[in-house]
């Protein structure tokens, strides 16, 4: 399967601000590849060098089999664009906004409004397509770019941050309607800081940190970089520690760990949730008071943090929103 | 001697028949979302036609009779008004800039940017529009005018070459509100109001600058808004401040040269600064 998006040591610099640090990116056709990472760490830098908008200073790529500086022409009839911004006109209607774009991309005048009646219909806005965009919520914006960038039907899709600032609700429509959409066949870059927006909906996701990807793989291959499952357990004194370690020995399949404050356990295991019954069973036995007791997979917050040494929200205000 | 010239392909005619026809549509489409949102802003209306109005009452009654006893008798209101143009076109400047800057932030350029259409229309559109809601404006400000004594007393050729000039001069004005529209965040545009009233106040649209101190005088003089301002004047037939200065004598030529000048560095620079938007 050929790549539709081709990155190759893309450097950009902004004075001595190395924005992009030598970027590598393949993302075949027809799937989804989510770009993830914290603010600041390119992903927005790297999105705007492959939609021709940045000039970048080293590396080369080309989307959609197209250089995207020397074929950059040719390009901009083929990929779409939806911002971390709703860029969309608050003082024109929804109609008016897909009508336009579509004429801006010399579709024609029939066929520009047949689109725009077409996407408001799928997209949810029929409703609210006469009136000025000033009026729409904030996931009414979103959908209404998202149809903006959809006009021309491009081959390949860029997301950026699709649903940064949307309450959670609006950010499960998101998806579903960004599903919907590759289930047709469009290659779809995706950039999020949230983890489960990757997990959810990327084939492949490269973590991408300081301007350089950092690890790239299927939300189950990075998952497993980060080790497997665990039982994590609080019990109510140090000195049930000591027992509960000695207890579970069994169950373990690497070093036992306890935290600093000396009464959280995290035993390495593998078998899934057989491997919970069987230690409250063992624990049963003793005289050990366990405040909690789980089995914990490792999300992609784990894998930022294995990864960086710092978690994947720290610096953001709104990371914590979520379904 | 045999000259063998390439044929030349239809194809490739064609392609630059059809590339002129894209900046064209493009062009309208641009210029007519900027119309759909004075229409839809009635405030912007508003302020627009209350602009000359109070404009009109400020200088032409609140200062203007102070300045008729000093002036001797003559009419001030009939000196004020092509002063009145002039300051509207130069204020058009924080149109643009406003509006652009907007677009910038809400990353409605980067949308335009990121598609097939020519940075050429977009930006063509923008002047097409600022254009027209200039040529507007003045039209208001014409008819307030003839409201108040104004009037033009050499033809109505003359009128149209005032107006040609004050367009010429609005025409420049849009490339450099352009400019800085694409360089200014949009939380500081405000500076750019208090940077520009004052500059309109530093020309012949309102006294002579020889009522000023000389060193003010002399900027005065080679503001290009008094270029403009002193040439329509004479166009109208209305009466000038008479500076026997060396730019106070060509303000015709000058009223010709500023904006074609302004335009000449800050079209590329505009255009430039749009394409390479980061």
């Amino acid at each position: 399967m050929a790549d539709a998006i081709l990155a190759e040591g893309l450097v950009k610099r902004y004075g001595a601000v190395v924005a992009l640090d030598g970027l590598d990116l393949a993302v075949p056709e027809g799937t989804i590849m989510g770009l993830l990472g914290p603010n600041g760490a390119g992903k927005t830098t790297a999105v705007r060098v492959l939609t021709t908008l940045l000039e970048f200073d080293g590396g080369n790529a080309s989307v959609a089999g197209l250089d995207v500086v020397k074929g950059a022409r040719e390009l901009r009839r083929k990929i779409g664009l939806s911002g971390q911004y709703a860029a969309v006109d608050e003082n024109l209607t929804g109609f008016e906004n897909l009508d336009m774009v579509g004429r801006l991309y010399h579709l024609g005048k029939q066929p520009s409004r047949d689109r725009a009646r077409e996407l408001l219909e799928r997209f949810d806005l029929v409703e609210a397509a006469d009136r000025p965009v000033k009026g729409y919520s904030g996931g009414m914006r979103r959908r209404l770019d998202l149809a903006a960038a959809l006009v021309a039907k491009p081959v390949v899709l860029f997301l950026d941050e699709p649903t940064t600032g949307l309450d959670p609700r609006s950010r499960l429509g998101m998806w579903d309607v960004i599903e919907e959409l590759v289930a047709g066949g469009t290659t779809v870059l995706l950039t999020t800081q949230y983890l489960e927006e990757a997990d959810r909906l990327a084939d492949k996701i490269a973590v991408i940190d300081h301007g350089r990807v950092i690890a790239e793989g299927t939300s189950d291959q990075l998952k497993a970089q980060v080790g497997g499952e665990r039982l994590e357990l609080t019990v109510a004194s140090a000195r049930d520690v000591a027992l509960t370690k000695a207890a579970l020995a069994p169950l373990a399949i690497a070093d036992i760990s306890v935290d600093e404050r000396g009464n959280h356990v995290i035993v390495p295991v593998s078998g899934g949730a057989d491997v919970l019954v069987e230690a409250v069973r063992l624990l049963d036995g003793e005289a050990i008071k366990v405040l909690d007791v789980g089995l914990r997979r490792p999300t992609l917050d784990d894998v930022f943090l294995t990864l960086t040494g710092r978690a994947a929200e720290e610096d953001l205000t709104d990371g914590e929103s979520g379904a | 001697m045999t000259l063998t010239l390439p044929p030349r392909t239809p194809m490739a005619s064609r392609s630059l028949v059809q590339r002129f026809r894209w900046v064209v549509s493009d062009t309208w489409n641009v210029a007519s979302r900027d119309l759909i949102h004075w229409v839809r802003q009635p405030v912007r209306i508003f302020s627009s036609v209350m602009y000359p109005v109070v404009s009109i009452l400020i200088f032409g009654y609140v200062f203007g009779n102070a300045v008729m006893v000093a002036s001797g008798g003559w009419n001030y209101r009939e000196f004020l008004m092509p002063g009145l143009f002039g300051q509207s076109v130069v204020l058009g400047v924080g149109v643009t800039l406003v509006a652009i800057a907007e677009d910038t932030h809400r990353g409605v350029n980067s949308r335009f940017r990121s598609m097939p259409m020519s940075s050429t229309g977009f930006l063509a559109g923008r002047s097409a529009a600022d254009l027209l809601n200039s040529t507007l404006d003045i039209a208001v400000l014409m008819v307030c005018g003839l409201a108040v004594g104004w009037e033009w007393r050499l033809g109505f050729g003359n009128v149209l070459a005032a107006f040609g000039l004050l367009l010429l001069l609005r025409f420049a004005m849009i490339w450099l509100g352009i400019f800085l529209g694409l360089v200014i965040k949009p939380e500081n545009t405000s500076v750019v109001w208090t940077i520009l009233l004052p500059l309109t106040m530093f020309s012949d649209t309102f006294v002579s600058p020889q009522t000023m101190p000389h060193w003010m005088g002399v900027i005065s003089e080679w503001n290009p808004l008094s270029a403009t301002v002193g040439a329509i004047r004479g166009l109208f037939g209305n009466p000038g401040w008479g500076g026997d200065s060396w730019v106070a004598q060509h303000s015709l030529l000058m009223a010709v040269v500023w904006p074609l000048a302004i335009t000449a560095v800050f079209w590329p620079l505009a255009v430039r600064r749009y394409r390479s938007l980061s």
